[in-house]
């Protein structure tokens, strides 16, 4: 049974629905290519939500959207501005609008934000309060570190961040009083309610969200800009997924958006068949075997974090300094491996491991080592019809030694000018199974196989170092572009190898300014 | 004596007067304002070349896209095709030649604005290219400039310099900077009755909107109004540039009498408008053993792009604060306004001023290196004195110095002496790691140096129910001038701050009002509504004591009330028996800053009414094998005078401080070699974040703070000045740089210090202490 036939069979939809204000709101007919930020400003004309970039990178028009998660929900930021409209189906969606209490009271959020003058000229404001109402309503009181993470997507060019930082801690501090009423619970900070039972409030919401669960494909079809029309599939199962993508080989495949959404902000792109992959269940799999961790293609960024950094923290740490928190939110971890950019994140501490991909085309799985994906710029070996089920990470050897690093002009938020990851064992002294693999000096994510050679078999000592440096130079002939010279991304590749020796020979004393820094 | 319960008295730390809207979402910007049926949208269709010849335009496939309506080029402007200054070299549209990418060429206008974005891209433009100038140093070689060069020295220089014990010479390069406003820039234009238009202008300077507006349509002032409620951040990038986008809204308004719209993206914002001007600055200094500078050189030259736009006065402003804190008996300076084939650039807080100081205190950082002595002692010993080596190369006496209590007050709050012996022992014992730290002070003069522009008007109006509209010239951007002028009012009519509502800045108001820049916002504006409130309160009296038959000196007003002898009248009572007794409860306030002057061909004389002062010290850690860096701590000791709000000026400070960070650290403009620009948006421009800002960030306002000059209540001005105080991080991070050569070699080092920098200018000190061991060890055999 096909996806649209299932439509007649009467489990699909052809409408968006989705919660705003407690209320249940069903979009039809509208173009899949619409922003939620658009969707909100021009539609509904809820201007509180702001554009400053259509990029996803200053967090002005940041939204929040609450999920299921179990019998609880969950809140998170993300960037509405590169969020297209039918992703929001079965969600609630809270915009700066939303805060007030029913009584008209500001939330505790904003008030902080009055009171310790963390707004100036005021058009960052509503995302800080977004990024922020997020955080209060899923973590208790956090440190000043996680609060500056939680706001690496928000710019202000005002206030220099003090009096925000001072107002996210001192929101926790301040009386909840927003009642009973229609989310008025939001104004209690997650630490009262902490994993406890969920308060009257949260299950109504609970309720609400399961009154607009959907089982079978949503299919939205709506204008374009010149007369046409446009569809938008969101599949449930994998075999359904598989069929359409097979069936429509020319569609794009809609993850998280965080890059596809550009296409349409700042291209202009036409995206006249996008299947969306977000509610597959299949492929929201994470799992950590002995082995293995796999990662199904669905899998946020921010969900697979947690587990990534308890087996390679030096992963964690790039992954906290991917993008930021409404984009990783939103992104993914396959949609970030698919899309295959040189300097995607993912990739170079991905390869050192040693990764592999499952590839799937309608019932056919096939799996793939990940340094073979990649064949040129922006080409890979995804065949018509064919995607990225999962990633699968090896665990073992588990005496391996793994290093990333990411370099960039500003640390948080940034992308790597060159991003740097080493796999490697020390055997009687030498060094083993050496994988390496850099991002942002070739065409795509590319081994470093000359120095790879120069260090494998070789005792972990000062010659093999400067052996393998000089090879760098000749595994990337990288180019000069605006995040750095050619001449940089050769000498800090480089350096970052002896970065590495440092790190797995015995130095003593402090190697990263992060950690002093931070 | 009643207890003072009202609120918004001066002195308080009263929140922004929209605080509780911008939390909400509820504080409206220009793109918030709900558009009439039939608004049509415009996009701007761009140069492609850096310098060139348009042969032909061909907009057919841009008329014929979806959704067009109207479509535009210069040929089709009624009046003048300028947005510029005197010079009238800044067109609306290109006619026939084009100077930079980006550069405006047509407008279309359609039914949405994806309709209208898509549309622009479709037209076809045949170039003729032109070689383009592309950076300073083939600018200076062509003698490319956009107003000729200009010159200040006193004493004899190149005497002093030659005669000096030591002499260095040197460059020092630094790079412009975007003010990436958040809110980007907007106009919304309302065509109304008989040709007039109402233009929603997201503008720091509405007036010169107005009168720009009025020229293109081949109009007069008083057929255009221009409002601005609220900016979503200004920083000079909105005193100009605005112009450009009104100028076009308006013109389609009046072809198609529909409401038109004009908002660029943020990448068309960011390649089309001006940025602070990057400079290249050669240098020649004579000094002593002890530092003290007998005589320095100075050749200023400084990127301003495709016209001259603000540019003269950006750049005399370089030469006004070339001297900073430091008195320079030999002087000369030369300033080159350099023309590119780039954007032209405008202003930006500073507005020239900090690129002067880098200047300075990298003359000075370099005599201390050479020296090897403390660079803030030899900061101290150049410093202006009291009652001596007072004068500046302009003319102008220092009359206000208050370095002299903020320095030792801050080396001393700050624990410099102490870290910077920490510091050594750290840099000695750590290899990858390596700590430096800097203390720069900033003196800053006040006024616009355009002496014509000092001058604000004010109108307040009170009703019969005792609640006041506050209107003035100056512009809302986030700086807080709206609630520091309402809490002047406040104050002097002794009554709530909630009575008050600040109304948009709006040219049908106040006339001809100036620019909201120059950090003078709250010292016009404010003296402005001070007399027109006073002017209120002199009626009120009169009125009172004629009413109550007591003499005007026992009306008293005090906490919302008035004490007429021994009667008491609420505020409300006596607006209302004013209003039933026929009195005018309306007045302007007009206020001109007094004693400043000068010569505009010799630059001399008193440019500014007084300094505003500060100094910082700021602290960093680098990674010498990759040139990453943290700023780990800032102290920051700043004077405001006698603080109107002082959460407001702590937030001026903070933030100031940060975004000059921003231009001195991550910042950076990069042009590809046909001189497009490739950092047009915040995924590849990089300002500061939340994390930047420095793990300790100590900022305290001088207790002893006055101003000499009876400016409004003895404040001073706070948005610009402390933007300056990021010197010290860059030069923070210089210190760190040197003591890879264990502070032996001075490195080079450019704006922005990104890591990439950081990283090179290291690499080139190890090239350089190779080069010495070399040099060492052949001189042995």
């Amino acid at each position: 049974m096909t996806a649209t036939q299932q439509s007649t069979s009467g489990t699909s939809s052809d409408r968006v629905r989705f919660i705003l204000d407690g209320e249940v709101r069903t979009v039809r007919d509208v173009d899949p290519n619409t922003t939620v930020l658009n969707y909100l400003r021009e539609t509904l004309r809820r201007t509180g939500t702001k554009e400053g970039c259509a990029e996803g990178d200053c967090g002005a028009c940041t939204v929040v959207l609450g999920e299921l998660d179990g019998d609880r929900v969950r809140f998170r930021a993300i960037n509405s501005c590169i969020q297209f409209v039918p992703t929001l189906d079965g969600k609630e969606l809270f915009t700066v609008e939303s805060l007030r209490a029913p009584d008209g009271a500001l939330h505790p959020v904003q008030e902080a934000m009055v009171e310790f003058h963390g707004s100036q000229c005021g058009f960052c404001t509503p995302g800080f309060i977004m990024s922020l109402f997020a955080m209060y309503r899923s973590e208790p009181e956090p440190s000043k570190a996680r609060i500056n993470d939680i706001l690496a997507g928000n710019l202000c060019r005002c206030t220099g961040y003090r009096p925000i930082i001072e107002a996210a801690e001192e929101m926790y501090r301040l009386p909840p009083h927003g009642g009973n009423g229609n989310g008025g619970w939001t104004h209690s900070p997650y630490s009262a309610s902490g994993d406890d039972e969920p308060s009257a409030g949260e299950r109504e919401m609970v309720e609400r969200l399961r009154s607009i669960e959907r089982r079978g494909t949503l299919v939205v079809t709506g204008p374009d800009l010149s007369g046409g029309r446009r569809t938008y599939y969101a599949p449930t199962t994998i075999a359904d997924f598989a069929e359409l993508v097979e069936r429509y080989p020319d569609a794009y495949i809609l993850a998280g958006g965080t890059d596809i959404g550009l296409w349409v902000t700042k291209h202009h792109m036409d995206l006249d068949t996008v299947i969306y992959l977000g509610d597959v269940a299949e492929l929201k799999v994470l799992a950590a075997s002995q082995t293995h961790i796999e990662i199904g293609a669905a899998v946020t960024i921010t969900d697979a974090h947690a587990l990534i950094d308890s087996h390679f923290p030096d992963m964690g740490e790039m992954y906290r300094r991917f993008a930021s928190p409404p984009i990783r939110n939103a992104a993914t971890i396959g949609g970030n491996v698919a899309n295959g950019s040189p300097i995607g994140d993912s990739m170079p501490g991905l390869i050192a491991l040693g990764a592999s991909l499952v590839l799937r085309r309608g019932p056919e799985s096939r799996e793939l080592p990940m340094d073979e994906f990649y064949l040129a710029y922006q080409k890979t070996a995804l065949e018509p019809g064919e995607f990225v089920e999962r990633v699968r990470v090896p665990l073992e050897p588990s005496d391996r030694h793994f290093r990333t690093y990411k370099i960039t002009k500003r640390f948080d938020q940034d992308i790597s000018a060159v991003c740097a990851a080493y796999c490697f064992r020390l055997e009687d002294g030498r060094a083993r199974d050496v994988r390496i693999c850099y991002g942002g000096m070739a065409a795509i994510p590319q081994r470093a196989s000359e120095c790879e050679q120069a260090l494998e078999g070789r005792e972990w000592n000062e010659s093999t170092l400067a052996a393998g440096m000089a090879a760098l130079d000749r595994d990337y002939t990288p180019i000069e572009d605006m995040r750095a010279s050619a001449e940089y991304r050769q000498m800090v590749t480089r350096n970052l190898l002896r970065k590495l020796f440092l790190e797995t020979s015995g130095w003593q004393g402090e190697t990263r300014v992060i950690e002093g820094g931070r | 004596m009643s207890e003072i319960t009202i609120k918004g008295r001066i002195g308080t730390s009263l929140p922004h007067e929209s605080a509780h809207l911008h939390v909400s979402g509820e504080a409206r910007y220009t793109d918030d304002i709900p558009e009439p049926i039939g608004t049509l949208h415009v996009a701007i269709g761009m140069s492609e070349r850096a310098h060139a010849r348009i042969r032909s335009i061909d907009l057919g496939p841009v008329k014929e896209a979806p959704g067009v309506v109207d479509v535009m080029t210069a040929e089709d402007i009624p009046g003048r095709n300028d947005i510029g200054g005197p010079l009238r070299d800044d067109p609306i549209f290109a006619d026939g030649l084009v100077q930079y990418v980006g550069q405006s060429v047509f407008a279309v206008a359609a039914t949405s604005v994806e309709h209208a974005r898509r549309a622009a891209r479709l037209a076809v433009i045949e170039y003729e290219d032109l070689e383009p100038i592309l950076d300073i140093d083939t600018a200076l070689e062509k003698q490319s400039f956009v107003i000729p060069t200009m010159k200040l020295s006193r004493g004899d220089a190149d005497r002093a310099i030659r005669g000096a014990p030591h002499r260095l010479q040197g460059q020092l390069r630094f790079g412009g900077q975007d003010q990436f406003y958040l809110e980007g820039h907007i106009a919304f234009a309302l065509p109304k009755e008989d040709g007039d238009m109402l233009v929603y202008s997201s503008s720091q300077h509405p007036g010169e909107v107005q009168v720009v507006v009025a020229h293109a349509l081949g109009k007069t002032a008083k057929d255009v109004i221009v409002e601005c409620r609220r900016m979503g951040g200004g920083f000079g990038g909105k005193e100009t540039q605005p112009a450009l986008f009104a100028s076009i809204a308006a013109l389609i308004a009046s072809r198609t009498g529909n409401a038109v719209k004009v908002r660029p993206d943020r990448d068309v914002d960011m390649i089309m408008t001006g940025k602070r001007h990057g400079y290249r600055v050669d240098y020649d200094v004579g000094f002593d053993e002890q530092g003290v500078i007998r005589g320095v050189d100075f050749m200023f030259a400084s990127r301003c792009g495709m016209s001259a736009d603000l540019s003269g006065p950006v750049n005399d402003r370089t030469m006004f604060h070339a001297d900073n804190a430091y008195f320079l008996e030999n002087v000369s300076i030369t300033s080159h306004r350099c023309k590119t084939n780039t954007v032209s650039n405008t202003a930006f807080r500073g507005f020239g001023g900090p690129q002067g100081m880098m200047a300075i205190e990298w003359v000075i950082d370099e005599i201390a290196r050479s020296l090897e002595i403390d660079p803030l002692d030899v900061r101290m010993r150049n410093f202006y004195g009291i009652g001596e080596r007072d004068i500046t190369p302009y003319q102008m006496k220092v009359e206000d110095n208050r370095l002299m209590e903020i320095i030792p007050e801050l080396e001393t709050s700050s624990d410099y002496r102490q870290r910077r012996l920490e510091i050594a022992e750290f840099n000695g014992s750590s290899e990858l790691l390596k700590k430096g730290i800097a203390l720069t002070p900033v003196k800053f003069g006040i006024s616009f140096t355009a002496t014509h522009y000092n001058q604000a008007g004010a109108l307040i109006l009170i009703y019969s129910d005792g609640t006041v509209q506050l209107n003035h010239g100056g512009t809302e951007m986030g700086q807080g001038l709206f609630t520091k002028v309402a809490q002047v009012v406040a104050e002097e009519l002794q009554i709530d701050i909630g009575r008050i509502r600040c109304t948009a800045s709006d040219t049908a108001k106040v006339p001809n009002a100036s620019a909201t820049a120059a950090s003078s916002g709250s010292d016009l504006n404010g003296m402005a509504a001070l007399a027109a409130a006073r002017e209120l309160k002199g009626r009120l009296t009169q009125f009172a004591a004629e009413q109550f038959d007591v003499p005007p000196d026992q009306v008293r007003f005090s906490n919302d009330a008035v004490h007429i002898g021994e009667e008491r009248l609420s505020f409300a009572e006596l607006a209302n028996r004013a209003w039933m007794g026929r009195v005018s409860l309306s007045a302007t306030g007009f206020y001109r800053t007094p004693k400043i002057h000068y010569d505009r061909t010799t630059l001399t004389g008193r440019p500014f009414y007084y300094f505003a002062y500060g100094a910082a010290v700021s602290e960093v850690l680098i990674d010498v094998l990759t040139g990453e860096y943290k700023v780990t701590r800032v102290d920051i000791l700043h004077d405001v005078g006698e603080s109107l709000n002082p959460a407001i000026d702590m937030g001026q400070i903070e933030g100031g401080f940060i975004q000059g960070m921003g231009w001195l650290t991550t910042e950076e403009l990069w042009w590809n070699a046909k001189g497009e620009l490739q950092t047009h948006a915040p995924s590849t421009y990089k300002i500061p974040v939340a994390s930047d800002m420095p793990q300790v960030f100590n900022v305290s306002l001088l207790e002893t703070g006055r101003n000499n000059e009876p400016t409004i209540h003895r404040s001073k001005a706070v948005g610009e000045p402390p933007l300056m105080l990021a010197i010290s991080v860059f030069h923070a991070i210089k210190d760190a740089i040197a003591s890879v050569g264990e502070q032996r070699l001075s490195p080079h080092l450019s704006g922005p210090a990104t890591p990439e920098e950081v990283l090179m200018a290291i690499e080139d000190l190890n090239r350089r202490l190779a080069a010495e061991r070399e040099h060492a060890s052949a001189g042995v055999a």
